[in-house]
């Protein structure tokens, strides 16, 4: 538990109003910007511990559903510490909610508004040469992305001689949903089985 | 399985009835995606569903990708206002949150009394490895969707190619990769867009 923190209204409001700037740079996804998050909301503002931070990030990629819900769990972590600490857990989950509302709605309105307008249009557009040479170029690149970002999740564990379990059990993993229909539930099961035994 | 029914001309696709069917299809699909939702946007919409083809899941994931904010959220929004305008950008979108949403918090709340036991660490590391495997085998998959393009196979490849290098190994920011890259690539495209059109005329 970091120290509790007295908020005012003021704070509130630059907590939304910092996520609603972050929305409009997080070009690539929202995570791109959590360094950003890391240096607001720890080093300056001092509203989350370091490891509430990272606890964060590594619950949303456990849990189900889009990634960007680190976000929804940073908010509520600094609703919690934001409430007061006598008692009244009421007051903790209000608080908690609060930080959730203005954070998601923060990273997630003007992003949605500006990529609702500008893809209406080009979809209105779509046979516009320019259009077309943009959608069309971009393929390779977001398909090489998408190697890269599971690459970099499975490099995070840098050390061959304790890690290859590891990465061996990415490289089944690609294979297995690669090739058959399995349903992605059973091996992410199975992941979890050998992780908490120990084996990996 | 999308090798055995290979580009679908598009009146055999299928689509969604109504923004509930919308709000269900896209609840069910992110609850199932662990660790990311786009693994399984593509296996519901492309390979279950039929609502697109892998080339189009290509390029509005493309589109989805350099426009600001989460990547799956656009995504979202963009195949649900296709259908039934921006009530069914919203209706894709609250059933890509609101499920989840609950459940991460409850995870949350849940994860603070166990975070500092082996199990929960351990259990974490292996989700983990696995969705790093989910991702990485979408990326595969979707490699298909690249030898159709007009862009030439080898294009594509080398454009591919230079990216993975870019982002995994030399760690280049993506706002860099997509500017420069990007640029090439659709410069490039463009030209074959002007060749292409002349040929068929």
């Amino acid at each position: 538990m970091s120290a509790n923190i007295v908020f005012s209204l003021s704070d509130w409001w630059s907590l939304f109003t910092h996520f609603m700037l972050l929305s409009l740079l997080a070009v690539g996804g929202a995570i791109t910007t959590a360094p950003d998050m890391h240096r607001y909301l720890v080093t300056q503002q001092h509203w989350l511990s370091d490891s509430e931070f990272t606890t964060s990030i590594a619950l949303a990629q456990a849990a189900p559903g889009p990634n960007v819900l680190f976000v929804a769990l940073m908010g509520w972590q600094v609703g919690l510490n934001a409430a007061p600490s006598v008692g009244a857990s009421e007051w903790s989950w209000l608080c908690g909610l609060t930080g959730v509302f203005l954070a998601m709605s923060g990273i997630l309105l003007p992003s949605s508004v500006l990529t609702y307008t500008a893809t209406r249009w080009a979809h209105k557009n779509r046979s516009n040469r320019a259009v077309k040479a943009f959608k069309m170029g971009m393929a390779p690149i977001v398909v090489a992305l998408l190697m890269a970002t599971g690459w970099l999740l499975a490099a995070a564990h840098d050390q061959p001689s304790r890690d290859w379990p590891l990465w061996l059990t990415t490289v089944v993993a690609t294979i297995v949903v690669w090739k058959t229909r399995i349903h992605m539930l059973w091996l992410l099961g199975f992941g979890a089985l050998l992780g908490g035994l120990g084996w990996i | 399985m999308t090798a055995s029914h290979p580009q679908l001309p598009p009146d055999t696709l299928a689509r969604p009835q109504s923004r509930s069917e919308l709000f269900w299809a896209f609840t069910w699909l992110a609850l199932q995606g662990f660790g990311g939702v786009l693994a399984v946007v593509q296996r519901v919409l492309v390979e279950e569903k039929r609502w697109m083809t892998r080339e189009q899941f290509v390029e509005d994931w493309a589109v989805a990708q350099i426009m600001p904010g989460p990547n799956v959220v656009n995504l979202s929004m963009m195949i649900g206002g296709r259908y039934f305008g921006l009530p069914g950008a919203l209706s894709a979108l609250a059933g890509m949150l609101m499920a989840p949403m609950a459940l991460v918090l409850l995870l949350a709340v849940w994860f603070a009394g166990v975070a500092h036991t082996e199990l929960a660490q351990g259990a974490l590391r292996g989700m983990g490895a696995v969705a790093a495997g989910l991702i990485s085998a979408t990326g595969l998959k979707l490699v298909g969707a690249l030898t159709s393009s007009p862009m030439g196979k080898v294009a594509c490849l080398v454009l591919a190619l230079a990216t993975f290098v870019a982002v995994a190994w030399l760690r280049i920011p993506l706002a860099g990769v997509l500017l420069g890259l990007g640029a090439l690539a659709c410069s490039w495209a463009w030209r074959c867009e002007q060749v292409a059109g002349k040929d068929t005329q």
